[in-house]
């Protein structure tokens, strides 16, 4: 009786997300091992082609880029983002609560309106231009648009609010005594931040740094919008292969390899925050 | 030392100040232009509603809105019903790890990645795309971030109202209308505001499971192909309105689960 009724219940969700999401991803695994058809689709022989094409200087680059770019946003993202959940940690509840949903807002608009908002921002007539040439700082508009800094931009703008999230549920979780008593025996506020404050909180460095990086990665929109379509990154390559060369199984290999990285930082960022609570349960004996 | 904590916090304080900045001026700044009267999208000539009136008689953007509000509400319908149903069974017995992994992982895997995976599996089982794939598509995700937002007011649930119903004689379906579901109402409600805005918006996904057919063109589709090229004066005023509608829809969902900071979101 109470399994039938535990079948019910989450039955029917569960093989909604197995049918949609699991047999999906697997197909893509399973077509990233086979050749590419003569009309573009997939003929069902086995090869490791695909695997090594990817290693090729032309596609690693890609990665590199991609690895570039969305390791400048997450360090950007995180630079920016450390102080401002800092603050918000230090706050009444109220005004916390607040301040958060001030932070999740652009979240819940629609991303591509966030990435136009800031074709409108950087193009030649855009506010930061003319703001500079009415302040005689430059004689001809800077070109901000369609390159890698209004790629960073774009990403930062999209993707620093996770960041603030993920480093204000750690900060929020240490409470004031740990630093009183650091400064207590003498540390400047310095050494408390590097000694104590940083360590702690630590997972939730890991834990927004991953998920900015892998967003980052995978974006296709960013880079065809803000970068004007010159850089290509893994989420532009994996939408050429699919949609413009149509090479099925090329695409679902880079797609996989993301998906392996992907996981491969989750795992990173578990180990790390295992070891934190490992080390913290010790303390606390 | 009090004076040196002091001016931190001050300074903490201006950065975070500096950062709402970032965060709204592009916003703020593209509202501004869509009342501008010049067709220049950039550049302030006067005040004018002229580009919303222009928006009216915009036949594509209007269907591509349409198309969206349906795919939004079918999907909605679709996966508060699977995604409450999933909420309450997770909820009467701590679910395994794996569970929980399978139920987050479509909360967690890039948008690209499940927009070329289910665009493969469509063409393996000869599936016509069409406002129905794209449906389909947005169920999948959905349903995780239902489960999610239900599940928080399982949290403060008495279990033992439950078992009292049903001691007293009632069925189980009328232990459900009559006690489960009041009780969990306002986090279905914030749960089907918050899906039909994530399925509203929803680009990658949509763009490669809709197919070449005109009534799958979604709102974010026809965005894109307007911005792709430039910016254009009719866009700034669309943003707007759905920039407007989409921080009421969040505002009333936050107000409902206000106990609980709100969850993760897809982006």
């Amino acid at each position: 009786m109470v399994l039938s009724r535990r079948i019910v219940l989450t039955g029917p969700g569960i093989a909604w997300i197995v049918a949609l999401l699991v047999i999906p991803c697997l197909l893509i695994l399973g077509n990233s091992f086979f050749e590419r058809g003569v009309y573009g689709g997939i003929d069902y022989i086995f090869t490791l082609e695909n695997y090594a094409r990817a290693a090729d200087p032309l596609y690693a680059a890609v990665f590199w880029n991609s690895a570039q770019v969305a390791g400048i946003t997450t360090l950007i993202s995180l630079l920016v983002g450390y102080p401002a959940a800092y603050c918000i940690a230090q706050m009444n509840p109220r005004r916390q609560l607040a301040c958060l949903i001030l932070v999740m807002l652009p979240l819940w608009s629609n991303y591509l309106i966030r990435t136009y908002a800031w074709m409108v921002m950087l193009n030649n007539e855009g506010l930061i231009n003319r703001v500079l040439i009415g302040a005689g700082l430059i004689d001809a508009p800077l070109p901000l648009l369609y390159n890698d800094f209004a790629i960073i931009i774009g990403l930062t703008y999209g993707y620093m609010p996770f960041m603030i999230l993920a480093l204000f549920s750690s900060i929020s979780k240490l409470g004031p005594d740990l630093r009183e008593a650091s400064t207590d025996l003498g540390a400047s506020a310095f050494t408390t931040f590097r000694r104590v404050t940083l360590p702690l909180t630590l997972p939730g460095i890991a834990a927004g740094s991953v998920f900015v990086f892998v967003l980052s990665v995978g974006n296709f929109v960013t880079p065809d919008l803000l970068g004007g379509g010159k850089r290509t990154m893994l989420g532009n390559l994996i939408y050429d292969q699919f949609l413009t060369a149509r090479d099925w199984p090329f695409g679902s290999a880079i797609a996989a390899i993301v998906v392996f990285i992907m996981m491969a930082l989750l795992t990173a960022q578990a180990i790390i925050v295992n070891r934190r609570s490992r080390e913290d349960g010790e303390a606390g004996q | 030392m009090m004076f040196r904590a002091m001016t931190i916090r001050r300074w903490l304080s201006a950065h975070l100040a500096l950062v709402y900045v970032f965060l709204y001026a592009p916003i703020l700044v593209l509202v501004a232009l869509s009342f501008n009267k010049a067709g220049l999208p950039t550049v302030w000539t006067g005040f004018s509603v002229e580009w919303y009136g222009k928006l009216l008689a915009n036949q594509k953007i209007l269907s591509a809105v349409g198309n969206s509000l349906f795919i939004a509400a079918v999907a909605t319908a679709i996966s508060v019903v699977i995604g409450t149903l999933l909420a309450m069974g997770l909820e009467e017995r701590r679910p395994r790890v794996a569970t929980e992994a399978l139920i987050s992982a479509p909360m967690i895997i890039p948008d690209i990645v499940m927009a070329i995976s289910l665009l493969s599996f469509y063409s393996l089982i000869k599936l016509t795309l069409g406002a129905h794939s794209v449906i389909l598509s947005h169920t999948a995700f959905m349903i995780s971030f239902v489960c999610v937002v239900v599940r928080t007011r399982f949290k403060h649930f008495d279990r033992s109202i439950i078992e009292a119903s049903i001691d007293l004689g009632a069925s189980e379906i009328t232990t459900f209308r009559r006690v489960t579901l009041p009780v969990i109402a306002p986090g279905v409600i914030a749960a089907a505001l918050l899906g039909f805005t994530l399925s509203f918006d929803e680009f990658i996904i949509a763009y490669f499971t809709a197919g070449p057919s005109s009534s799958s063109i979604t709102f974010p589709m026809q965005i894109y192909a307007m911005i792709r090229f430039g910016v254009t004066p009719d866009v700034n005023a669309v943003a707007t309105i759905v920039l407007l509608v989409s921080f009421f829809l969040i505002f009333l969902s936050q107000r409902l689960t206000r106990e609980e900071p709100a969850q993760g979101a897809k982006p």
